[in-house]
């Protein structure tokens, strides 16, 4: 078992043909994964990589029965196409764009909210979605990746290579890796994912990596506190973040005193994660709730 | 992106919200023909800048003569501002707003942003204007209140009046809070932006509910679709560095210590500057080279951080996924051949293309330190910077 998907998941890519869609596309198939097809609006009918190309969602799923769909749109289009991919039917969305408006987000958000509570979005403005050895729907380099027990959720894109390599390394491997995304407003939240990693046998430790701004980890730190028995281990980045400057991420910005990475430690903490200071320790740090 | 207090007032009163008479100028001799025009007999002269703090740090003046109007502005243009927001270089001040004096009775806050645990647009209002509004939620937060949007029907008249009536407002101050309300959401969703804020939004002595001073902050994503806001940007207010940085397409923020990184990723790079701080180094700017790094976009980073006299050492932390280790490598080697290098180099590259960028940096015959891992690399990089 895994979360969200496995070697069953019929995967589309929606901007199939664009260079970003077409790079990690051939590399999602060369990993394994269940690439039934493609869309890219007005090439409906064509092939690309040996896969159909169809010119709405609708279509695809039609055709193909695809149930996940990730997402390589250019950002003013990436909105509306997790709305279409929503509509059409697709569960398990990974929209991977950077750069979308917070407005669009809000409005999808809503939309997606009241109109189709049962799909879940990862991102955008993420790495995607692996299940090691299963399923890559994303930009993560899947060689480092290793199937396993540990589940990690991740704000941050080279920050999860980092807890995927080290707990590869501490031979721990992955059950289900996630990068839900820098942007302050995105789909699958820290909870949402633990909801699902706590109910999935084969992950047995969870690597939580937050980041300032917000409030996201702290919510997550109250759920763990509450619901997770399984060993967390979790870092923050930013603690040298100064206040009022946005670090890359829309969404990482320390405001009004509000969402500093002490506050976010201290209450993970306190929720019974194990804590650390480094990012470099995070593999050790979980390899020693698994002696042997 | 930040805009000037003269530019936020030009898009509320597009929007439908009063604000006093007011006149932007660039030289003294456009100043006293603004006053002229304003007529007085009192004008405040306001230093426009990126930063707060602007009353208290002189920047904003009272004038009561032409003769004052013209010295003030003599005196403040060309200068540099500095707030406790600025740091110790401070702002440049090119531009003054000439404003008309008004009598005041009463002063609010008000402001719109997005609430992300709430995922709405929501708006805040408080009795105690004109004050730092952290400070008062600090001390009083029973004196912040919030009124969230549902983003299908927009902001309405009875959550206006209610949250007027709550600020301690009469009758006809509610009446026109309602309008500004209503203005200052539509200029928040039309226009793209992350803030909007009052304050003080004032009522005059005839009654008149004002947008006294206004700042503006846009969603930096959305100013594709803005000609009109994306051309108020000013470069003279960032820091030069972080404009370069923006023109070329990476994510920088200069900051204090010795220690230049370049990182993939901004949440490595946070990471990193973390790591740094941790072994007893102090970063000296945040920079993710981003996804779609090019040899070329790299070798300019390099650059940039070459170019602050601030950094002693070089950390260099790459985990490759869409970018490639041996890009990351070849633009390392580019700019260092353009440019020389002086400073001690510690490079930790991982993941895609790993073997080709370590062997391309060992070939380079450049004065480069390998690093494993990220904790062996912040602390070779700050044994260096310490030298």
């Amino acid at each position: 078992m895994s979360i969200l998907i496995n070697k069953d998941t019929k995967v589309i890519c929606q901007g199939f043909t664009g260079s970003q869609g077409t790079f990690h596309s051939e590399q999602a198939i060369a990993y394994g994964t269940n690439l039934v097809g493609g869309i890219s609006p007005g090439k409906g009918g064509t092939t690309h990589l040996g896969k159909p190309v169809f010119n709405t969602v609708y279509d695809a799923v039609a055709a193909t029965g695809a149930d996940a769909s990730m997402i390589y749109v250019p950002a003013p289009f990436a909105g509306d196409a997790i709305l279409e991919a929503a509509d059409a039917g697709i569960k398990v969305i990974a929209c991977i764009t950077e750069g979308i408006p917070v407005m669009d987000m809000l409005k999808v958000k809503a939309v997606l909210t009241n109109n189709y509570p049962d799909v879940y979005l990862i991102g955008p403005n993420c790495p995607g979605v692996i299940t090691p050895g299963a399923c890559k729907m994303g930009i993560m380099p899947g060689h480092i990746h290793m199937p396993g027990k540990i589940g990690i959720v991740s704000r941050s894109g080279t920050l999860t290579y980092e807890a995927v390599y080290q707990t590869t390394q501490a031979g721990l491997g992955q059950s289900t890796c996630i990068g839900i995304g820098g942007d302050p407003i995105h789909g699958m939240s820290f909870v949402d994912v633990l909801t699902l990693f706590k109910d999935d046998p084969q992950t047995e430790g969870i690597v939580m990596v937050g980041e300032i701004g917000g409030s996201a980890e702290e919510e997550g730190a109250a759920y763990i506190k509450a619901n997770i028995k399984k060993p967390v281990v979790a870092y923050i980045a930013g603690v040298t973040a100064p206040p009022g400057k946005r670090m890359g991420h829309a969404g990482a910005i320390i405001m009004g005193g509000k969402g500093t990475a002490k506050d976010k430690f201290a209450a993970l903490e306190a929720a019974g994660a194990k804590i650390v200071r480094s990012p470099a320790d995070i593999g050790a740090a979980m390899k020693a709730f698994f002696p042997g | 992106m930040n805009l000037h207090e003269y530019q936020a007032k030009e898009l509320l009163q597009q929007f439908g919200v009063a604000i006093p008479r007011g006149i932007k100028v660039t030289s003294q001799q456009e100043a006293v023909e603004a006053a002229k025009e304003l007529g007085g007999p009192l004008w405040v002269v306001k230093a426009q800048v990126h930063a707060g703090g602007r009353g208290k740090a002189g920047g904003v003046k009272l004038a009561r003569s032409l003769q004052d109007v013209e010295e003030i502005s003599g005196r403040l243009l060309g200068s540099t501002l500095h707030t406790h927001q600025t740091g110790p270089e401070g702002v440049p001040i090119h531009a003054l707003l000439i404003q008309d004096g008004v009598d005041i009775t009463k002063e609010y806050y008000l402001s719109c942003l997005v609430d992300r645990s709430k995922k709405r647009i929501i708006l805040i209002g408080s009795s105690e204007g004109g004050m730092d509004i952290e400070e008062v939620a600090a001390k009083t937060p029973e004196k912040i209140l919030t009124l969230t949007v549902d983003p299908t029907a927009g902001v309405q008249p009875y959550q206006a009046r209610d949250l007027g009536f709550k600020m301690g407002m009469g009758k006809k101050e509610v009446d026109q809070l309602v309008k500004v309300l209503s203005g200052v959401y539509n200029l928040f969703v039309h226009k793209d932006c992350s803030m909007v804020e009052i304050n003080p939004l004032i009522v005059t002595t005839d009654g008149q509910v004002m947008a006294l001073d206004a700042k503006v902050s846009l969603d930096d994503n959305a100013l594709y679709r803005h000609k009109d806001t994306a051309e108020m940007r000013d470069p003279t207010q960032e820091d030069e560095r972080e404009h370069i940085a923006h023109e070329i397409g990476l994510n920088y923020v200069a900051l204090d210590g010795s220690i230049g990184c370049m990182v993939n990723g901004a949440g490595l790079a946070m990471a990193t500057m973390d790591v740094i701080k941790l072994h007893g180094g102090e970063p000296a700017n945040f920079l993710d080279v981003g996804g779609g790094a090019t040899a070329d976009r790299v070798a300019r980073a390099f650059k940039l951080i070459l170019s602050s006299s601030k950094v002693k050492a070089i950390l260099v932390n790459i985990f490759g996924g869409i970018v490639r280790c041996d890009t990351i490598a070849e633009g390392i080697i580019t700019a260092v051949k353009e440019v020389g290098l002086t400073l001690p180099v510690v490079v930790r590259l991982q993941g895609t293309n790993v073997e080709a960028g370590r062997e391309m940096l060992a070939k380079s015959g450049m004065n480069i330190m390998a690093a494993d891992d990220l904790t062996d690399a912040a602390k070779m990089a700050v044994a260096a910077a310490a030298k």
